[in-house]
């Protein structure tokens, strides 16, 4: 019970502060592009209660969810939102890019396929020093028709990597329809052709994909190889938040909302979990995500005298 | 001791891999071929295949894959065939290499030596022999150097692995035969300084890389006209020494400057446009640039020729900006 209670906070967290974060974006408090994890949440939680602190993530221009599940600071996230200094990217990266070296997040990366090399890169050197550590590697269905993809899949499945490869299939590249987009359906059969395990998962269902997850990361930690999941997900809400959305029915999402992962947790967990219980939840979360919103909204600037910080390193070899 | 620019090369490996274990080069063919340019011949005997990696033909994967490896402690050397290719991994070298750490707020340095052939005059064509440093060198967050002698072919490496930011080297193709004397204690060097490779009175001429031979050349010529030329050598052309060139400038009062890259937007731009910022009042003549004719290096050796900054060109812009033409 207690992991399921995990798993359901995690994916409140994430639900309730994305909700947050569309207000704020009406409000023109957050601007930029925002890509909204609604509906996924199940992944990412599912996922990286999986990883160990010294293993590492690599994320998508949709990050959020990713980032508060690995541990990074909402009040981080949310002034990174903000602009501010405090940002988990001093107000650089913003929503697309949000990065943490003390939970090993390297990044949410805003180039379809652009760190899936990064990821076998990361672990290379864990091979190279010989540490047991795992790398999640996030990205969507589109990405699988980037060259990256499988240049990549065939780099991993060579030298043996241990990436664990989360492909968060949300059925829509931006707009595009996995059909529309892929000759051939089945992305663990396409990945299982570089001679890696993959294998496809309900992505709406946490439970599921937990149990995926610690399947895959125990045969990486073996010395398996990596591995692929096909999490077969929805997003509830638009691409961003300049997406009128002429791509898809009304029913279909209104279908795949029957299916949300946080419904179907606490389904599971009836009767024992209570109304008050989850209300419970809900104020805690709530708490957080004002206290988010009210440091950021206080938090100060960058000064404009150190924009050009970072663009080289401030520390001499 | 009489050594070659390759060996050059191949000791800076060697010696960087002895320091350092955290060092390892990968690339195509770096192994068991002993790489394209059989710089690396040798090391695989010598280091094993965990340290000297034979990639797959995949530029992006294995470019990011330094990238990935350096962010996670480790110094890789990451070899492309040629900058061509490299148009392949650029996606890795601009938004990830150069971007990370500013895009994290500092958090990212991105410690990756990446080498490449660069340069035309060996009839290998319009995919094989462009010059697209300058592009590079466009790029803020990286660090892009052009050893043109022994020396800072031995020298370069070890301080761009030491740089805890992407490095990239470029080693031009007619260059690797070059043989002559190298001290036997040669070791790193400074990577922030142009070098004159030529003091002279009348003229500065601005080159680096495979043009740093034919400006000298042309150098003699022009003394052999009474013309006493200074050549200076970039070595780094990002961040660029601006301050040697302009002090030279502001001696001679006129330049020129030789760049195998096209003229149009290239870093003889750069050059031009920071002699015309810095000291436009110093000149006695207009700058003037050497540079590739505007089209796709072709194959046959006479159009190859007519394509390239040579000896002649540079003498005769010399003698223009001296003599009024």
């Amino acid at each position: 019970m207690k992991e399921h209670l995990d798993l359901l906070r995690e994916m409140v967290r994430i639900r309730r502060f994305e909700e947050r974060c569309a207000e704020l974006y009406s409000s023109a408090q957050i601007r930029g592009f925002l890509h909204l994890y609604v509906g996924e949440e199940a992944v990412a939680a599912g996922v990286v209660s999986e990883l160990d602190p010294q293993d590492a993530v690599v994320s998508t221009y949709r990050d959020h969810g990713h980032a508060l599940a690995r541990g990074v600071p909402m009040d981080a996230v949310m002034a990174e939102m903000f602009g501010k200094v405090t940002g988990c990217s001093r107000g650089r990266g913003g929503s697309m890019h949000l990065f943490d070296a003390s939970h090993r997040f390297f990044g949410g990366n805003a180039i379809v396929g652009g760190g899936l090399p990064v990821a076998a890169g990361l672990a290379l050197a864990h091979v190279m020093r010989g540490e047991p550590r795992v790398v999640a590697c996030f990205f969507g269905e589109g990405a699988a028709a980037e060259g990256e993809f499988h240049e990549v899949l065939n780099l991993a499945a060579l030298w043996r990597l241990p990436v664990l490869f989360c492909c968060e299939n949300n059925m829509y590249a931006m707009g595009t329809a996995f059909a529309k987009e892929h000759a051939a359906g089945d992305l663990a059969l396409r990945a299982s052709s570089y001679g890696l395990a993959a294998w496809s998962v309900d992505g709406m269902d946490v439970l599921a994909v937990k149990e995926s997850a610690r399947r895959a990361t125990e045969s990486i930690r073996a010395g398996g190889g990596p591995c692929l999941l096909e999490l077969r997900t929805y997003r509830f809400r638009a691409h961003s938040m300049y997406d009128p959305e002429r791509y898809r029915e009304k029913a279909e999402v209104t279908q795949w909302r029957h299916l949300d992962p946080i419904d179907r947790l606490v389904e599971v967990m009836r009767p024992e979990f209570t109304d008050d219980e989850l209300g419970a939840i809900e104020a805690e979360v709530s708490v957080e995500i004002d206290h988010a919103v009210a440091t950021a909204e206080t938090a100060d600037l960058e000064p404009v005298t150190d924009l050009t910080r970072f663009v080289t390193s401030e520390v001499s070899p | 001791m009489k050594t070659t620019y390759r060996e050059a090369l191949r000791e800076a490996i060697r010696d960087a891999m002895n320091r350092d274990d955290r060092v390892f080069l990968m690339g195509e063919d770096v192994g068991s071929y002993g790489g394209c340019y059989a710089v690396s011949l040798g090391l695989l005997e010598e280091f094993g295949p965990e340290r000297i990696r034979d990639t797959p033909l995949s530029e992006s994967a294995f470019v990011g894959a330094g990238i990935g490896a350096a962010l996670n402690g480790m110094r890789p050397i990451v070899e492309v065939m040629t900058v061509n290719f490299s148009l392949l991994a650029l996606d890795q070298i601009l938004n990830n290499a150069a971007t990370l750490l500013h895009m994290s707020g500092g958090q990212f340095p991105v410690p990756v030596v990446i080498r490449m052939t660069t340069g035309a005059g060996r009839q290998l064509a319009a995919q094989h022999s462009h010059s697209l440093e300058g592009w590079y060198a466009h790029i803020p967050g990286l660090r892009v150097l052009a050893p043109a002698t022994l020396e800072d072919a031995r020298g370069m490496l070890w301080p761009a692995l030491c740089d805890p930011d992407p490095v990239l080297i470029f080693e031009h193709n007619a260059l690797y035969n070059l043989s002559g004397e190298l001290a036997d204690d040669a070791g790193p060097v400074d990577l922030t300084r142009a070098a004159v490779r030529r003091p002279g009175t009348d003229v500065t001429l601005i080159t680096y890389g495979g043009s740093l031979a034919k400006t000298l050349t042309a150098a003699d010529e022009l003394a052999a006209d009474g013309i006493d030329a200074e050549v200076i050598d970039l070595r780094t052309l990002r961040p660029l020494d601006a301050d040697t060139f302009l002090e030279s400038v502001r001696r001679t009062h006129r330049a020129v400057v030789v760049d195998e890259g096209w003229r149009s937007g290239s870093l003889s731009a750069e050059i031009a446009a920071r002699i015309a910022e810095e000291a436009l009042y110093e000149l006695d003549a207009p700058v003037r640039r050497v540079c590739s004719a505007e089209v796709p290096i072709p194959y046959a050796k006479h159009l190859e020729e007519a394509a390239l900054p040579q000896p002649a060109s540079i003498a005769a812009a010399a003698r223009e900006v001296v003599r009024g033409g």
